[in-house]
């Protein structure tokens, strides 16, 4: 196989053995690679209704068939999937750097790690050697300190490493996975799943060449995408970067502000990304094999936070700053280095902070559950050291680092009508009572709150559609950026590159082909990707989900903007809502619950998993 | 024999490197006909998340690794400053290895020989395929040239935005 290395590895972690099974070209044109594949190997390797902490749920790392090669942005990428601690559906986090490249150059397209060692370990794979490595000394260090010890130890500084800090070692639902000191495999708590297995960190060394198809077309291929790159399409990403988000919501009243309350912020101007780049941002790094490069690197000149570096993007950057109403960026800067140091998942952690300060606003925490920390909306120095206390686990930090549906649920005293998720994954910084298609694709993605599941938000804001009008013909707009991204998310390419394929589906499939010498059509990988998107529902449908799992967070549908804008008044209502999803589920062939009929799955070549929907179709 | 003052190697501007090792890819495959970095005669740093710099061989005068070599297996090229490796007589011992400052010169994972930049013959694909421009085929006047121009560019425009303040 060619981009493939053909091979999948089997690690069981209480006890060491290992077994290489080959990628068969099936799985590899079907499935790609990535969450596409990783999702199919976890409906495989899994039973309905295991817990997301037993040893019982596989934890699955993929790579893509670009991972290794010279594709910019596709040479880098690497997925984990496992069911989720927070959504107990299916739970798939990507991420770049240099860990994905090296996985593949070890020889393997995914890595499944089942059964959970009793004591703490982490897996080295070393080409084809692999080993359960005492990890005992590494228990309590964060990702960084992590990655750099296992190179010390085993005495090579280009192994790359893919660690969780405390916060997944003491299970937080929103524990993320860290690799290349500040990339993140962040969404659905993958970090908990691996603390629950006592595996601190895999290491990778990879020394085998990766070869593709055809080189010399392919080079041809990357030399343009190279150009591409260094057109409009990404400007964004090269120049202020996702910050510029901040100001572009802020204006189009879409900026979610103190957990979800106004949407628009009196504080953007300082925690725009303009004014970081101005006033933060050092250097610009790339990520292995990409031309683009992307990932701003802030240090805080000064004040109490003075020093503290890492990297920034706008979701984190919300989190932290108008969604808690804190308009001082050393302190966002500082709390999101924090979350990299324990390895929580800066987006979830940020909006649970400001769950917490809305909590506290609205009386429902008081000074006696905060060990005095005064919580209200806007206090800069109390962000930090509510990290501090989910990171640790500590007083009401305990409570929180369970996401913010059970955080809310324990609370209680009504602190439900404060919790911002969708199935238990946290929301992420659009403000969707003004961006009603982009709503659709948040209240049916497959791992919860997201705006990377379908992107749906480019339409509303760039105004292709009337962000505040709910009409039938929106499903099918989410639908085909939906199979799109669940396509660009299996390839493992970076999301930030999606402007760049000009043809879309047509320029991928020649990509693919040309890496993996497979025959590719864009129709082919259109479908491919509507395969996915049904494999990530189907994965919930047997762990039970239904209708009313595709809901919306409770202030979306509660709280109208009730700012001086062009958005003000406007919120979703269920009537809304249940228009919405007749729409997408009559789009997509499925129930009105929202169950894939064995028709549909026919259509996209699933019919083999007919069996999890057969009794749930009866059942209606 | 060739002045060094002639001489061009490649030169990495940390200020412009990001890191993406895109030159390791393009050297591997030049060479290699595969994409691998171990196999790259151009190795990537980086640093602390804000130090990014690629390093190959410095074509150095009188060259520390020439002069290393117990089995004379290594010589420069008097035209190009290149270091040439006589395989048959490479036994991988790496006394070179130590000798070069810059790690510039590294063991062959499959080959057990070692393997260095050969500028692949005046034309580096690094240099070409270089997304960031970060690379430079240049000589050591050139390249002191240009830090001139770049030095006293930054201190004018300091300079000039002082005034207008």
């Amino acid at each position: 196989m060619y981009g493939y290395a053909g091979r999948i590895l089997r690690v069981n972690l209480s006890n060491g053995k290992t077994q290489v099974t080959p990628l068969s070209e099936e799985y590899a044109k079907k499935y790609i690679g990535g969450i596409g594949l990783g999702m199919r190997l976890l409906i495989e390797n899994s039973k309905p209704g295991t817990e997301p902490f037993s040893p019982e749920n596989p934890l699955i790392l993929t790579t893509g068939p670009f991972s290794g090669t010279m594709a910019p942005t596709g040479g880098n990428g690497h997925a984990f999937v496992s069911k989720s601690p927070l959504t107990n559906g299916v739970g798939e986090a990507k991420s770049h750097g240099f860990f994905g490249a090296e996985l593949k150059r070890a020889g393997y397209d995914a890595v499944i790690m089942e059964n959970a060692s009793k004591k703490p370990v982490y897996l080295w794979i070393d080409d084809d050697s692999i080993q359960l490595m005492d990890a005992k000394h590494l228990w309590g260090k964060s990702p960084q300190e992590t990655e750099e010890t296992i190179r010390e130890e085993l005495g090579d500084y280009y192994i790359r490493v893919a660690a969780i800090g405390v916060a997944g070692e003491k299970l937080s639902r929103v524990a993320c996975i860290m690799n290349d000191r500040t990339r993140a495999a962040g969404r659905t708590g993958m970090g908990a799943v691996m603390g629950s297995k006592n595996l601190k960190a895999i290491a990778v060394r990879g020394t085998k060449d990766v070869k593709v198809a055809k080189p010399e077309e392919f080079l041809e291929f990357v030399k343009m995408m190279h150009e591409r790159m260094k057109g409009p399409a990404t400007t964004k990403y090269r120049t202020l970067g996702t910050p510029l988000n901040v100001l572009v919501h802020n204006s189009l009243g879409a900026l979610p502000t103190r957990n979800f309350t106004n949407a628009v912020f009196e504080g953007a101007e300082h925690v725009s990304g303009e004014y970081l780049n101005e006033r933060f941002i050092v250097k610009i790094n790339g990520c292995s094999s990409c031309a683009m490069r992307c990932e701003h690197i802030a240090v805080v000149p000064e004040g109490p936070y003075k020093g503290t570096t890492t990297r920034v993007e706008y979701e984190p950057l919300w989190a932290f700053g108008p969604h808690c109403g804190v308009d001082r960026l050393d302190a966002v800067i500082k709390a999101m280095e924090l979350c990299n140091y324990y390895g929580l998942d800066s987006l979830s952690t940020g909006n649970i902070v400001g769950f917490a300060m809305d909590c506290f606003e609205h009386g429902i925490l008081t000074e006696k559950d905060t060990d005095g920390l005064d919580l209200s909306f806007g206090n800069a120095e109390a962000i930090v050291e509510l990290v501090h206390k989910i990171g640790k686990r500590e007083g009401l930090g305990d409570i929180l680092a369970e996401g913010v549906k059970r955080a809310a649920e324990k609370i209680g005293k009504g602190a439900e009508k404060y919790a911002n998720h969708i199935k238990g994954l946290e929301m992420t910084g659009y403000d969707i009572r003004g961006l009603k298609t982009a709503a659709i694709g948040y209240a049916v993605s497959f791992r919860g709150a997201d705006h990377n599941r379908h992107g749906a938000y480019g339409l509303d804001l760039k105004g292709t559609v009337d962000r505040f009008k709910v009409e039938k013909g929106r499903a099918k707009l989410v639908i085909d950026i939906e199979n799109l991204y669940t396509v660009i998310d299996s390839l493992i390419i970076c999301k930030f590159s999606r402007g760049t394929y000009y043809k879309g589906f047509e320029d991928l499939a020649r990509y693919y082909t040309l890496v993996t010498g497979l025959e590719m059509t864009a129709e082919e990988l259109e479908r491919t990707g509507a395969r996915i998107n049904v494999l990530g529902r189907l994965f919930n449908v047997r762990e039970g989900f239904t209708r009313k799992d595709d809901h919306l967070p409770a202030k979306v549908m509660s709280t109208p903007i009730p700012d001086d804008t062009v958005s003000k008044g406007s919120y979703i209502t269920q009537k809304e809502l249940d228009f919405m999803l007749d729409d997408y589920y009559s789009t997509r062939g499925w129930t009105r619950e929202g169950v894939p009929t064995i028709e549909s799955l026919k259509e996209v070549g699933l019919e083999d998993l007919a069996y999890i929907v057969k009794d749930k179709i009866r059942e209606q | 024999m060739a002045s060094i003052h002639a001489r061009k190697f490649v030169s990495a501007d940390p200020d412009k490197c990001v890191g993406c090792c895109v030159c390791e890819y393009a050297c591997s495959y030049e060479k290699e006909k595969a994409f691998n970095p171990v196999k790259s005669r151009i190795r990537a740093v980086r640093l602390d998340s804000v130090i990014n710099m690629a390093v190959t061989c410095r074509l150095c005068e009188n060259a520390p690794c020439v002069n290393a070599c117990p089995r004379d297996a290594l010589t420069q090229s008097e035209e190009t400053g290149i270091i040439m490796v006589d395989e048959d007589k490479c036994n991988g011992c790496g006394w070179c290895i130590e000798a070069c400052d810059y790690g510039a010169i590294m063991l062959h994972p499959d080959k057990k020989v070692v393997f260095v930049c050969d500028l692949c013959d005046g034309n580096p694909k690094c240099v070409e395929w270089c997304p960031e421009e970060a690379l430079d085929f240049v000589t050591a006047d050139v390249l002191a040239q240009k830090a001139r121009i770049t030095a006293i560019k930054k201190l004018f425009q300091e300079a000039l935005t002082q005034k207008s303040e």
